[in-house]
């Protein structure tokens, strides 16, 4: 029985949110994912002002430039993600397909960008025992990368389901509802690097 | 491209009643359907329910016959009990590990796991829930952080030993409890349960605004199913928190971080902040939803309408939202600014108000109403009888004053019994008795749910009433041998007494599981509703089908229409169509 | 078995344990009207044939009145107790001149300083003591506490005082002891495997004892074994020897 889209409807249930069940799920799994980072980076911020000495400046320990950069990288992947989604919407399925590989791509270099910048610091002795700088450091970059590295496998998956031609423009569900938690992902990042490689 | 609402069809749960071709492990191993997923957890819940009461009388048999051998107790390892004789650092785990089961793998399971799962879409109207493969996960995860938790017991060093708030650095350092691989597990176990917590959480969430069932407006939902929402609400929200302090904490134990350790600009009191603004909520979790069901089966057994029902509403939701700004109440010694423990406490106080709402509200339910005492009500009269002795005894601990007294004395052990056993668990024995019928198509036995009741009644306060008691006296908590303390001398005979009544209480809880177990190939026999109840499920066979509604229900009026004018039966189900226009003239009376 | 408080022995029993029984009153009063409410409720309108429950959905006045009178009678608690609070456990509350005593809460025994002639606390003629606090009657003493390891807690339930030792930090309390006796102090709060024997003994005495016990000269020795129940350290899980 076709209904027509299962992203719009006539009303057989009692009008809910205005939005099909799976893009109202992500958005209240990513106030989730607020609380959790919130958890991270509050505490951060409360050992930070309390031992301001433990701490070094910008760029004394971290490389500001090539993080700066890779954060360039994930607000493209960003802008990639937008004009997939505005793509599969206008039914252009190769546009689909040519925006989520760089997406994908994008984001995959960013983890892998971090994970080299991992290693150089851990080369030069910042490691997560370092203080609670490194304690810190680590530990909110680690889980957002985390995070990231996720995201990533999703866009593999709806990468695939687009070569498979599974979206069109009425039912493009799972390339909206990865585009929410990748463009959260990176929300998430823009603030990490403000207050942890900048101030 | 206008994205609005799906249909209960367009999300691909499709009503049917047919027979699934599916293998057994598709449909009752690795189910989807929300219904066996509800009774996954129950199983499960019901499981670690009784590990957290055999624990709790170890417990018991220690603080009330100290450096007594348990009988029969040599068959436990000499690293625990040499000769049966339970070692500190052991009694220590066993406490931490009865709050830890009991707590995140019986209470929170038991009624956002179960109920959740079981009657969120039957009673909204709803084929299932809106992402039923998640929802498998979401108990597939369970699973695995449970053994985990389990498997604690077993390694070198014993299992976590700093009590189920594990308060830093004494669970950061091993050095201090001499635990170490016990307290990794434990945290390991907790951020898998706290992933599959929120998996649930927002599954429910988008289950109850997006499939509500045409005529079913929030202001027709059953209590139950509003105290499930806000509670899902809780737990996305909290859950969260306590997955990153936990992970702190594994960090500091594992990898050698600082976020807790003192010597190096950790701070010890960051744990406890995190701790309790993730504790304080969830203490609501585990209570709210028990309120709920206790108000469709007080409101059923008194065959009247709830009193107040929006009120109800409201005050659920300012427990919710009150609740996210006490947490410091759990800190009053802690150490932190005083000013800050002032206006913890005015928040506390304040707290105490909705609370109130909703039992003046349930004794108006059962006024003049026609009072059947079958077994949930008996149940559910209990939750609200010793929830009221629960609140009440928290006004103590409100008062910073006060608290400077009681903290970490059994009067506090006394209040969170009150409300956890008192308030959540009589609520779910009245819960699992009132929707098995639903659940399995039989009835569970009545005489001996009565049976169960009055023992379990009577036992209970006996065991903890007297603890207010001790309490008062100074009697501190988590103290392996009283004894040691002059003071304390003299009130032994109270632990010894509530550790035989203890023992009772334990020995009860056989009479529920045997009829449990006895009734699901035993009992009689139910009918579609048995208890004459106006809720969407009960107009479904017992019971339902995959899928749920062969035709999806329309909702006319709320949940709680009982002894209504319009209709000769003392019910009114919520779908029942009526001839004629007889509901508007009892819509203009203002309900 | 009671619900009263046991004696108190220091000037912040008085205001403590009258909130203890204006509170026990005022929710002693509830619990009976809600509890026997609810009974002869459930007697009154239980079942009989030919009754019939009155169709009623609410009384807004009712509900009006009920939640005025909890909200004004816990807000008015709230702001009885704030009082006594500040004057317990405020930061500018601890009296001028108060005597200064040290307390390091340690796995699992207190050790305890004091400022010595020169009267001055941290200095090289601190006397100390292990597991006996000995201070004179009527007398502010204010506690400088700290934890050399885990979070402990400083209770002494005669003096109605209570009091996290937290590693890292120093936490200032402050009582005034008001009868001379021996009193029980007990660790409030799980601190490890001897945290259930991590007992001390404070002895208030007269002024003029505590000046005889200040001027014996064989007590300032640091080492003084006064100490009732000293355990061994515990580090694994097997120590030897159980200790209870």
């Amino acid at each position: 029985m076709d209904q027509g889209s299962v992203m719009e409807a006539p009303v057989q249930a009692e009008p809910g949110a205005g939005v099909y069940n799976e893009k109202l799920g992500m958005w209240v799994f990513l106030a989730s994912e607020v609380m959790f980072f919130t958890s991270l980076i509050g505490s951060y911020i409360i050992l930070r002002f309390a031992h301001p000495e433990m701490w070094k400046g910008p760029g004394e320990v971290l490389n500001v430039a090539l993080t700066a950069g890779n954060t360039f990288l994930l607000i493209c992947s960003s802008v990639t993600m937008v004009k997939a989604f505005a793509a599969v919407q206008d039914g252009d399925q190769a546009g689909l397909r040519k925006w989520l590989i760089a997406t994908t791509l994008i984001g995959a270099t960013f983890v892998g960008v971090q994970i080299f910048e991992y290693m150089k610091l851990v080369e030069h002795g910042f490691v997560p025992s370092e203080g609670l700088y490194g304690s810190t450091f680590y530990t909110m970059t680690g889980f957002h990368g985390f995070h990231v590295t996720i995201g990533v496998i999703c866009l593999i998956f709806v990468t695939m389901k687009a070569f498979q031609g599974k979206y069109t423009a009425t039912d493009h569900r799972g390339v909206e509802v990865v585009g929410l938690y990748w463009h959260f992902v990176d929300l998430v990042w823009i603030i990490l690097f403000t207050i942890v490689y900048l101030i | 491209m206008a994205t609005t609402a799906t249909t209960l069809d367009g999300i691909g749960a499709h009503p049917h009643v047919d027979a699934h071709h599916d293998s057994f492990v598709r449909r009752y191993i690795f189910s989807t359907d929300h219904k066996i997923i509800g009774i996954q957890f129950l199983l499960m819940s019901l499981f670690f329910l009784m590990i957290g009461g055999i624990l709790a009388m170890f417990i018991r048999w220690q603080v009330g016959f100290p450096g007594k051998p348990i009988p029969g107790g040599g068959v436990l390892p000499e690293t625990m009990a040499p000769g049966g004789i339970v070692l500190p650092e052991f009694y220590n785990s066993i406490v931490t590990m009865h709050g830890t089961f009991m707590v995140f793998f019986a209470i929170m399971p038991l009624l956002v796991g179960v109920f959740g799962n079981y009657l969120i879409p039957v009673k909204i109207g709803a084929p299932d829930m809106a992402f039923p493969r998640i929802n498998m996960a979401s108990f597939w995860m369970a699973v695995p952080a449970g053994f985990i938790m389990l498997a604690g017991f077993f390694v070198e060093g014993g299992h976590a030993a700093a009590g189920w708030t594990s308060y830093a650095p004494l669970s950061a350092n091993p050095e201090l409890t001499g635990v170490s691989t016990g307290q990794v597990l434990w945290s390991v176990s907790l951020i898998i349960l706290g992933l599959s917590s929120i998996l649930g959480s927002f599954n429910y969430i988008t289950t109850i605004v997006n499939m509500r069932a045409p005529g079913m407006n929030w202001f027709r939902l059953p209590l139950s199913i509003w105290s499930l929402f806000i509670t899902a609400i809780l737990v996305l929200l909290a859950m969260p928190v306590l997955s990153g302090a936990i992970i702190m904490l594994l960090f500091d134990q594992t990898i050698g971080t600082h976020f807790f350790r003192p010597d190096t600009g950790g701070q010890p009191l960051l744990w406890q902040h995190l701790f309790w603004f993730f504790g304080h909520p969830e203490v609501y979790i585990l209570i709210l939803p028990g309120m709920g069901m206790a108000s469709d089966i007080i409101a059923n057994g008194a065959r009247k309408p709830i009193f107040g029902y929006t009120s109800m509403v409201i005050a659920i939701m300012g427990i919710g939202f009150l609740g996210w700004g006490v947490w410091g109440h759990h800190m009053f010694m802690s150490g932190m600014n005083p000013t800050l423990g002032t206006g913890f406490m005015i928040s506390t106080m304040l707290i105490a108000v909705p609370s109130a709402i909703k039992v003046f509200n349930w004794m108006g339910t059962i006024w003049r109403g026609n009072i059947q005492f079958h077994v949930p009500m008996l149940h559910s009269m209990a939750f609200v009888s010793m929830f009221v002795i629960g609140g009440l005894s928290g006004l103590f601990m409100a008062s910073t004053p006060v608290d400077i007294f009681i903290h970490d004395t059994y009067f506090i052990v006394a209040h969170l019994h009150y409300v956890l056993f008192g308030g959540s668990l009589f609520a779910i024995f009245g819960a699992i008795t009132y929707w098995y019928p639903k659940m399995f198509g039989r009835l569970m036995n009545p005489f001996w749910g009565k049976v169960h009741f009055i023992l379990t009644m009577i036992t209970f306060n006996l065991v903890f009433f007297p603890m207010h008691s001790l309490g008062s006296q100074g009697h501190m908590r988590r103290i392996y041998d009283p004894t040691q303390y002059e003071f304390l001398r003299d009130l032994q005979w109270v632990n010894e007494m509530i550790s035989m009544a203890a023992f009772v209480l334990f020995a009860s809880q056989f009479i529920f599981a045997a009829n449990f177990i006895l009734s699901w190939t035993k009992g009689e026999r139910a009918g579609p509703n048995p208890w004459n109840d106006n809720g969407l499920e009960w107009s479904l066979p017992s019971p339902p089908p995959h899928g749920n509604f062969a035709v999806t229900p329309t909702v006319y009026r709320g949940p709680y229409e009982y002894s209504s004018p319009l209709v000769t039966e003392d019910f009114l189900p919520q779908d029942l169509k009526l001839e004629g226009n007889r509901e508007s003239a009892a819509h203009a009376a203002g309900h | 078995m009671s619900w009263f408080l046991p004696p108190g022995a220091s000037t912040f029993a008085g205001d403590i344990d009258w909130l203890y029984y204006m509170i026990l009153i005022m929710t002693g009063i509830a619990f009976v009207v809600v509890e026997v409410g609810l009974i002869w409720f459930l007697f009154a309108y239980r079942n009989r044939p030919g009754r019939k429950a009155l169709y009623y959905h609410g009384n807004n006045r009712a509900e009006v009145i009920w939640t005025s009178v909890t909200a004004i009678a816990v807000i008015a608690t709230g702001l009885l107790s704030a009082g006594v609070w500040d004057d317990i456990k405020g930061r500018e509350s601890v009296p001028a001149g108060a005597m200064m005593v040290g307390i390091r809460a340690q796995q699992f025994e207190w050790h305890f300083k004091y400022p010595g002639p020169d009267g001055q606390l941290g200095t090289a003629d601190d006397d100390s003591t292990r597991n006996q606090l000995h201070i004179p009657v009527d007398t502010p003493i204010v506690a400088v506490m700290t934890s050399d390891d885990a979070i402990h807690s400083f209770f002494v339930p005669a003096f109605r005082i209570k009091q996290d030792a937290v590693p890292g930090m120093t936490i200032r309390v402050w009582f005034n002891a008001t009868k001379a006796g021996k009193y029980e102090i007990a660790c409030a709060e799980l601190c490890g495997l001897g945290h259930y024997r991590m007992k001390a003994m404070v002895t208030v005495y007269a002024k003029d004892d505590y000046n005889r016990w200040l001027g014996d000269t064989s007590r300032r020795s640091a080492s003084a074994s006064e100490s009732s129940s000293v355990a061994p350290r515990p580090v694994a899980m097997n120590h030897e020897g159980g200790s209870h």
